[in-house]
């Protein structure tokens, strides 16, 4: 039987999550003996061929792009997982979704103190995605199955998990892994 | 001009004995003379009363009737309950918008109007219904609205716009308004006539434990909702260490569809006052307060007039009716507009002239309440029904029942909505509401409020249903819907207004609520599946379960009750087959903002796809 693939992806997060997610060390000899990467960072295949098994997602949605992206993943992965805050609930991008577009804009291309732009005009090509009214968590946009909190989730949270929904056994998350305050 | 708001100011605080406990009743007077507190105001206000500035600055962000802007000199405050958008709130709210050219929350250029939506003002059997200052305005419709702008702009007195007078005492010198009592059914107990005095003589005739007693017996219990057995408070009050001991009545009636305090406090202010006098007998209380809601400030002037009278007649003040060491009096202390402030312990911060917000509980009121001292607060229906124990005698009391078990006496409720006849009916306790509807002519309703938002709503069903404590308990509010209503609708309503009165202390309360009502939105714009109602039950629960006080511990109610007994309501707005599956993401709305920004046809993303996919 072939071994289970997982694809990542990170959409509007930092990669902190997937750093998180090396940092299970060592143990990722295991889990590639548990599993193939599909289309992710870590392998860098850029295009899904065919039907996967998990797929991990960091970040929410800030722009259109983050939303065909989250979108392709959907259609693709049977077990869809949101990993970190920024996926199950907006994190820190979603800081912006109180203050009007318009004013986020200028403060990036227009009136930031490092900004330089002597033309004064928003740029506008078609290779930039437009950004959403707000960030949205994933499970806004599509159906997501599982949530993993956490800034980031622990690399341990991460393996227990991974290993959990793999092996079909009961998940164990110590509370030592879920608590964040 | 600052010299003269300095002179004013000084006035009004030395009024009040420079005292910061008054500030309620300070920072009002200032609001009624200056149209607002505003930085200045409050700092002179602290200086004057010695507190601190962000005590001031925090009583008048929080009540709405206080602002630190300045409002027009005269503010129109239109009623935003369900009720009265059912009567037609939005054409009055439309043509007041026309009339005046401004929207809700703001005021005309030369200061003379302001236009501002408050929560139920207690006139719903005579909606829709606004505040022109403190002007009751009631059974508006757009043509009525845009008159009373003309006249008012004529001689801008709103106690001019009514020209018809109400029933019974509304037509009072110093009532003097086109309220209506609408009071269908008068019951033996709240409603029966008052013979002034005879209550408190009867209860003088035996020691204070001997009252308390008469109260046991008679089984009263709180007529706000809670149903605590009134003696026991009292009891519990009485037994309180404190030299200082207050008797406060509950005129605070916030709750949406509730009116009845206001014909009580109408009619039979009497019964009220004979009842608050008994109880500072009882409990070995001086002092009597009677926290009146801003939204019944026309009925203040007609109020003190009785209190007066009873003076007069040593019924209050100083050895009341010959009995020496026996003194007790009564002041009226003004609200600002905040439901919350109907809460027990925020009604008595709100007393002391602080922020209305709850209290921790223990210590309980009954130890540990206005100004430290043991407090009982009691319902104005309540303190009515005292009075009417003590004329009868417990037994006669407690046989004016229907005899359901637990629930003595009657209850005043107040219906509105989709019936023919809206008002106050006082009814038995254990009356079935199938035939209070029938009495109201509701009885074809799909659904019925009771007890308010925060309470139950009820199923055909469940018409048989009693109104007692131990099956429906309620302060009073009978909403009724038709068929013709959506019920979600107001549900979403029913949500708004907590999200409006949450005093933002918890966060359960004051982030749930709002989600709650996002949730909801959804379904009703149909972008809602059969998972989003597991969270509206999961959430619901956690804002129950975790609020710190019963604002929020009630206010998902709406919210369980439609999905347990209306659950069609929800899932005839979700697709077909859409188990679990979410309505699809709508991009093209998302973007709309940015592509306005960056000024991006549409044509421009379409042709990227097309590149990326070809």
């Amino acid at each position: 039987m072939a071994k289970p693939k997982v694809a990542t992806t990170s959409l509007a997060g930092c990669f902190g999550c997937h750093m998180s997610l090396l940092d299970i060390d060592d143990r990722i000899l295991q889990l590639v003996d548990l599993v193939d990467f599909d289309k992710s960072p870590i392998d860098d295949k850029k295009h899904f061929d065919g039907p996967v098994d998990i797929g991990l997602i960091e970040g929410g949605c800030c722009n259109e792009e983050n939303v065909r992206v989250l979108q392709d993943f959907r259609t693709h992965c049977t077990t869809l997982i949101s990993v970190g805050d920024c996926a199950t609930m907006g994190g820190i991008p979603a800081m912006r979704n109180g203050i009007p577009l318009a004013e986020c804009y200028a403060e990036a291309y227009l009136n930031g103190p490092s900004v330089h732009n002597p033309s004064g005009e928003i740029p506008n090509d078609p290779e930039l995605p437009l950004l959403l009214d707000k960030v949205y968590p994933c499970h806004e946009v599509v159906k997501v199955d599982y949530h993993i909190p956490g800034c980031p989730p622990p690399a341990d949270a991460l393996w227990q998990a991974l290993v959990a929904l793999l092996t079909g056994k009961p998940l164990a998350l110590p509370y030592e892994l879920i608590k964040y305050d | 001009m600052a010299d003269n708001k300095r002179k004013i100011i000084r006035e009004i605080c030395q009024s009040c004995g420079d005292d910061p406990t008054r500030l309620m009743d300070i920072v009002r007077a200032v609001q009624m003379r200056l149209r607002c507190v505003d930085d200045e105001a409050m700092d002179l206000i602290a200086k004057a009363v010695n507190t601190h500035r962000v005590e001031v600055a925090g009583v008048v962000s929080f009540y709405a009737f206080l602002a630190d802007q300045p409002l027009g000199d005269i503010v129109i405050r239109l009623c935003d309950d369900v009720i009265d958008e059912m009567a037609g709130s939005k054409y009055v709210a439309e043509a007041l918008r026309s009339e005046l050219g401004i929207d809700f929350g703001q005021t005309t250029p030369d200061g003379r109007f302001t236009l501002a939506w408050t929560p139920c003002i207690g006139m719903c059997d005579q909606a829709p219904a606004a505040l022109v200052n403190d002007v009751p305005v009631t059974e508006l419709n757009s043509d009525t609205a845009r008159r009373m702008i003309h006249e008012l702009r004529e001689h801008m007195r709103p106690e001019l716009l009514v020209t018809r007078v109400g029933d019974g005492n509304n037509a009072h010198p110093l009532v003097q308004s086109m309220v209506k009592n609408n009071l269908r059914h008068a019951g033996p107990v709240v409603f029966s006539p008052v013979n002034r005095g005879e209550a408190i003589r009867k209860a003088l005739a035996m020691t204070p434990v001997e009252v308390i007693r008469a109260v046991k017996t008679a089984r009263l219990r709180g007529c706000g909702g809670a149903g605590f057995p009134t003696g026991m408070k009292w009891e519990f009050t009485r037994a309180a260490a404190g030299e200082r001991k207050f008797i406060i009545a509950n005129a605070d009636e916030g709750e949406p569809g509730t009116f009845k305090d206001r014909v009580i406090l109408t009619e039979r202010s009497d019964r009220l006052f004979a009842g608050m006098t008994i109880a500072g007998y009882a409990i070995g209380a001086s002092e009597g307060i009677l926290y009146l809601r801003a939204e019944y400030a026309y009925l203040r002037r007609y109020l003190e007039e009785v209190l007066a009278a009873r003076r007069a007649e040593n019924l209050l003040g100083r050895a009341i009716c010959g009995r020496p060491g026996f003194n007790f009096d009564i002041r009226i202390q003004m609200g600002a507009g905040a439901y919350i402030c109907g809460e027990e312990t925020a009604l008595i911060n709100s007393c002391e002239g602080r922020r209305g917000e709850p209290r921790n509980r223990p210590p309980f009121p009954a130890q540990h309440g206005y100004l430290g001292g043991p407090t009982a607060v009691n319902n104005v229906e309540t303190l009515c029904c005292v009075t009417k124990v003590l004329e009868v005698g417990p037994g006669t009391f407690s046989e004016l029942g229907t005899g359901v078990s637990g629930s003595a006496g009657t209850k005043c409720l107040s219906i509105s909505g989709d019936c023919r006849a809206p008002g106050i009916y006082e009814v038995p306790y254990g009356t079935t509401l199938r035939s209070v509807l029938d009495m109201a002519g509701g009885s074809e309703a799909a659904a019925v409020q009771v007890g308010g938002p925060s309470g139950k709503m009820i199923a055909p069903a469940e018409y048989d249903r009693r109104i007692c404590f131990d099956d429906l308990a309620t302060g009073g509010s009978v909403m009724v819907f038709s068929r013709r209503r959506d019920l979600l609708h107001v549900v979403s309503r029913f949500l708004d207004f907590f999200i409006e009165e949450s005093c933002g202390y918890c966060t359960p309360c004051r982030v749930g609520n709002v989600l709650l009502k996002e949730r909801v939105d959804r379904i009703r714009h149909r972008r809602g599946n059969t998972t989003d109602l597991d969270y509206l039950r999961e959430l619901a629960d956690t804002v129950k379960l975790t609020s710190r006080c019963g604002l929020g511990q009630t206010s998902p109610n709406p919210v369980l009750a439609t999905l347990e007994k209306f659950p069609h309501a929800y899932t005839v707005l979700m697709p077909p087959n859409g188990n679990g599956a979410l309505a699809p993401f709508d991009l093209e709305a998302a973007t709309g903002d940015a592509r306005a920004v960056v000024h991006r046809e549409r044509q421009h993303s379409t042709a990227v796809e097309e590149n990326r996919n070809g």
